[in-house]
């Protein structure tokens, strides 16, 4: 959410500061969670000297969808082939890049509910808390996160022997 | 299978892995999935995607704070018990 990994642990720190200092002014205990995000999501956007409310790139749906077949009639099959990658891959290094670098790329608006839901594994309902956003929209943006993630994660399996189509 | 039934579907897809679908949805799109076999393709990719945001985040690995900023964080703690146990008292 930070962009770079000395900001993060900096947002880390002063996170951790702030919920010893602030920790009287939590009324519900069952909202820990989100509320320590929310928290950090602040101090990032501080750090980042950000607006809240400053406009992101939008990600549309249409150009989410995998490309057409040639006879136009169904979403297509051009598709990595996704079955090269055992179902509990450990990610390597390579691996591991590919998808910080993917997860990075998003829109700002699209990444933070991608890490909160995704990657941090927080609910639709903890997620719109953090962020102060509605379930709905948590939800159409972690659609279209999650869409463009795939679609650059596809790309990559294309152009590597783990997609298949490398020995083409 | 027709296009504008898998573009319908396609809004649905995230929602239908998190199994926050309402039930009328979720046999609609199920149904759609049973003859529709690049989209069952499409599915398994973006749930494979999930799942590796899902790994990258148990795999990150763990920065500890230096020393001085540890010993800040010790301070507010220790600050911390101090004021809630004296509210306690």
């Amino acid at each position: 959410m930070c962009g770079h990994r000395e900001d993060a642990e900096e947002v880390a720190q002063e996170t951790l500061l702030k919920v010893f200092e602030r920790i009287d002014q939590l009324r519900d205990p069952s909202r820990l969670k989100a509320w320590v995000f929310r928290i950090a999501k602040n101090e990032c956007y501080m750090k980042r000297r950000k607006s809240l409310f400053a406009p992101s790139a939008e990600l549309s749906l249409e150009d989410l969808k995998p490309a057409r077949s040639a006879d136009g009639n169904s979403l297509g099959i051009e598709i990595a082939d996704w079955t090269a990658l055992p179902d509990e891959l450990l990610l390597d290094a390579e691996l591991q890049e590919v998808v910080t670098r993917s997860i990075r790329q998003l829109p700002d608006t699209y990444r933070s509910v991608v890490l909160l839901r995704d990657v941090e594994g927080l609910t639709t309902e903890e997620t719109a808390d953090v962020l102060e956003i509605s379930t709905d929209t948590v939800k159409t943006r972690l659609h279209r996160g999650r869409l463009a993630l795939r679609h650059s994660l596809d790309g990559y399996l294309r152009t590597t022997k783990a997609g298949g189509l490398g020995d083409a | 299978m027709h296009d504008s039934d898998c573009g319908r579907i396609f809004a649905l897809l995230s929602e239908y892995l998190d199994q926050e679908l309402a039930p009328p949805q979720c046999v609609e799109l199920e149904e759609h999935l049973r003859g529709c076999p690049e989209c069952i393709e499409f599915v398994r990719s973006l749930k494979r995607s999930v799942k590796l945001c899902r790994q990258f985040g148990d795999c990150r690995p763990v920065h500890l704070p230096d020393a001085d900023a540890m010993s800040r964080i010790r301070q507010a703690y220790q600050k911390m018990l101090a004021r809630r146990g004296g509210a306690r008292a």
